[in-house]
């Protein structure tokens, strides 16, 4: 009877923990693949993007910018800004895999997400202590996520025009940010963060290229970084 | 730019800032400044992503109860802050949406 739980049984945790956010993912996935052809996208950038890029709220906003014509500098600034949030999850996650080889590190670095960083921040919370084959489990959950994201945005390319317009897809991003979000506002600072970011996106909706986006966040980011200085 | 420079140059940002830690932990510390602002980036940029989208989901401002992506953000609001699944926050707010725009 082995001590911790093998490398396979931490893999198929994995996907297993994942496997339920999928259902919030491939809608969005296959709307990802429809919106790209509309802004213009040939169908190998947008499944190339998939895996270039690999963060779908960052590829949804990648294609709306590319359909209105934004600079370049912009639309890289953006995208940046709006996945500098993963510096968070690498942050978190670095610890735990510092032993590891560079291979693997690259490796998890890059299937790092929002989905797979709530499914591994979740099972570290209520699971056993971490084992020597614990980055199975990481691997599990990155790949789970990675397979479902290019199968559902190959789809949305495919099928493009011919998905149903009335049915509210996109809806389901919206509804696993929330899922993600409201677990992490654990005080009264990050809920101002989460209602300042929210009523400043509403305030600058109106500025052209999403710079109301990067508003919003910078100005979020900037009350949380004044109150937790206070707080201290 | 070529569409393929730009997706790479998204890509490379990307891929850097999820290495950034994991490459230089043990290497290199970043200013205490910066850790102290990570913990609000996820909420920050999340929260400005999804205001919008219950708030204004024809491009204006709709505060009314026949809003219905208002009433389901709500709803899946209250159901991650009690149960913390991803798939009832989902299916909650996924059947408040059908129901309240039927």
């Amino acid at each position: 009877m082995p001590l911790y739980p093998s490398a396979a049984r931490e893999f198929r945790a994995g996907l297993l923990a994942l496997a339920p956010l999928l259902v919030g993912v491939m809608p969005f996935g296959m709307i990802y693949g429809t919106l790209a052809l509309s802004q213009g996208l040939s169908p190998a950038a947008a499944l190339a993007m998939s895996s270039i890029l690999f963060a779908g709220s960052a590829q949804f906003l990648f294609c709306q910018l590319f359909g209105a014509g934004t600079p370049a500098l912009i639309t890289v600034t953006e995208v940046g800004l709006l996945n500098l949030r993963h510096a968070l999850y690498s942050a978190a996650l670095a610890p735990r895999i510092a032993h590891l080889p560079r291979r693997w590190k690259l490796v998890l670095a890059y299937l790092l997400t929002d989905e797979a960083y709530a499914a591994i921040a979740r099972h570290e919370a209520s699971a056993e202590p971490g084992g020597p084959h614990r980055h199975w489990f990481y691997l599990g959950a990155g790949l789970a996520l990675w397979s479902g994201w290019q199968l559902s945005t190959a789809a949305g390319v495919l099928l493009g025009a011919r998905l149903p317009t009335d049915w509210p897809l996109d809806f389901a991003l919206p509804l696993t940010f929330i899922a993600i979000v409201v677990p992490l506002i654990c005080d009264w600072t990050m809920l101002a963060v989460a209602l300042i970011s929210g009523l400043v996106a509403l305030l600058a909706a109106g500025l052209p290229f999403k710079l109301g986006l990067l508003a919003a966040a910078l100005t979020g980011m900037a009350l949380g970084w004044y109150g937790a200085g206070a707080a201290k | 730019m070529s569409i393929w420079l730009l997706i790479l140059a998204c890509g490379v940002t990307t891929f850097v800032i999820r290495l950034s830690f994991i490459a230089a932990e043990g290497k290199v510390a970043f200013p205490p400044g910066f850790r102290r602002l990570l913990p609000f980036v996820p909420v920050a940029t999340l929260s400005a992503l999804v205001a919008p989208e219950l708030l204004m989901p024809q491009g204006t401002l709709w505060l009314a109860w026949d809003n219905s992506r208002l009433l389901a953000g709500l709803m899946a609001i209250v159901l991650a802050a009690t149960t913390r699944s991803v798939l009832w926050t989902l299916v909650g707010g996924f059947i408040v949406l059908a129901i309240a725009s039927a």
